[in-house]
């Protein structure tokens, strides 16, 4: 038995001659909404984690703040989408990696697809349809962020 | 590794212990940095899935958020935090070499260069980032 081993880059089948080619667009896409989630996602964290009193301020009030402002409803939705799509492409190609094509290969990637898709249509409903003062008990309306109060 | 039958005659005398190519892509901080770049995406994938739901929780009241946002203040999760932001920030650098290795020439025949450099801004952001954040952990 003689170790054969392809070139880094050969590819798995040979590129679609006809119509779209799914797999340059999954990589062209992995290095566009790369770069797009670094400045996103950087400044989620500095928000989040580094402004005032950090991760221990964050609570209810903190976000229906933030959502209250379309500027970080977009920020948001913009970073799920991407993070999401990015990080399922990734699973993707780690499944096509480590499983030979068949039922478990096909098992693996339809969770992926099926997780992506759940979380992408609940993370965007969730943030449009946010209510920053819901209906509360009386004695959790300190819960709420203070503009609910004005 | 299976035997090699005796007496097949195309058999080649095989040298022993004999490791594929020293030329591949290999060891060394390429394959370290692929490594890294797999385990550090993994990881953040499964903390996306979590903390969607996590934050999807506003929409079912401010006490199931507050709840559940609150575990995230404790001080194991907070160092927890250190780790997720370890990850991605290693992800995110190495991801840019990645681009600039596939991109820029120089940057592919600088590949090693480019891989101690993100390992560099790597410590330098987590040296800025982690007392700050392990300040409003622990002090609240």
């Amino acid at each position: 038995m003689t170790d054969t081993i392809e070139a880094p880059r050969s590819p798995a089948r040979p590129a679609r001659k006809r119509g779209t080619n799914w797999e340059k667009w999954g990589w062209i896409y992995m290095r566009a909404s790369g770069v797009v989630l670094i400045v996103l996602i950087f400044g989620h964290l500095f928000m989040n984690l580094l402004v005032g009193d950090g991760v221990s301020a964050i609570d209810f009030g903190f976000v229906a703040g933030k959502w209250a402002d379309p500027f970080w409803q977009w920020w948001d939705v913009l970073m799920l989408w991407l993070a999401l799509i990015h990080g399922t492409n990734g699973m993707r190609t780690i499944v096509n990696d480590y499983t030979n094509p068949g039922a478990v290969q096909k098992v693996l990637k339809g969770a992926l697809f099926a997780a992506a898709a759940v979380l992408i249509v609940l993370g965007t409903l969730v943030v449009f349809t946010f209510d920053p003062c819901p209906p509360v008990a009386a004695d959790a309306a300190d819960l709420l962020p203070s503009f609910c109060s004005a | 590794m299976p035997e090699n039958s005796a007496g097949t005659l195309a058999t080649p005398a095989k040298p022993a212990r004999e490791k594929p190519g020293g030329t591949l892509y290999r060891g060394r901080e390429g394959m370290w940095s692929w490594v890294l770049h797999r385990i550090t995406g993994v990881a953040i994938f499964f903390f996306l899935l979590v903390h969607i739901l996590d934050t999807a929780l506003v929409r079912v009241s401010p006490e199931a958020y507050n709840a559940v946002i609150g575990t995230y203040q404790t001080p194991i999760m907070g160092l927890g935090e250190v780790a997720l932001v370890g990850a991605i920030v290693f992800h995110a650098f190495n991801g840019l070499r990645i681009i600039l290795v596939d991109f820029w020439s120089w940057a592919t025949r600088n590949q090693k260069v480019l891989f101690y450099i993100v390992v560099a801004l790597w410590i330098i952001t987590m040296l800025a980032f982690t007392p700050r954040h392990l300040i409003n952990v622990f002090s609240h």
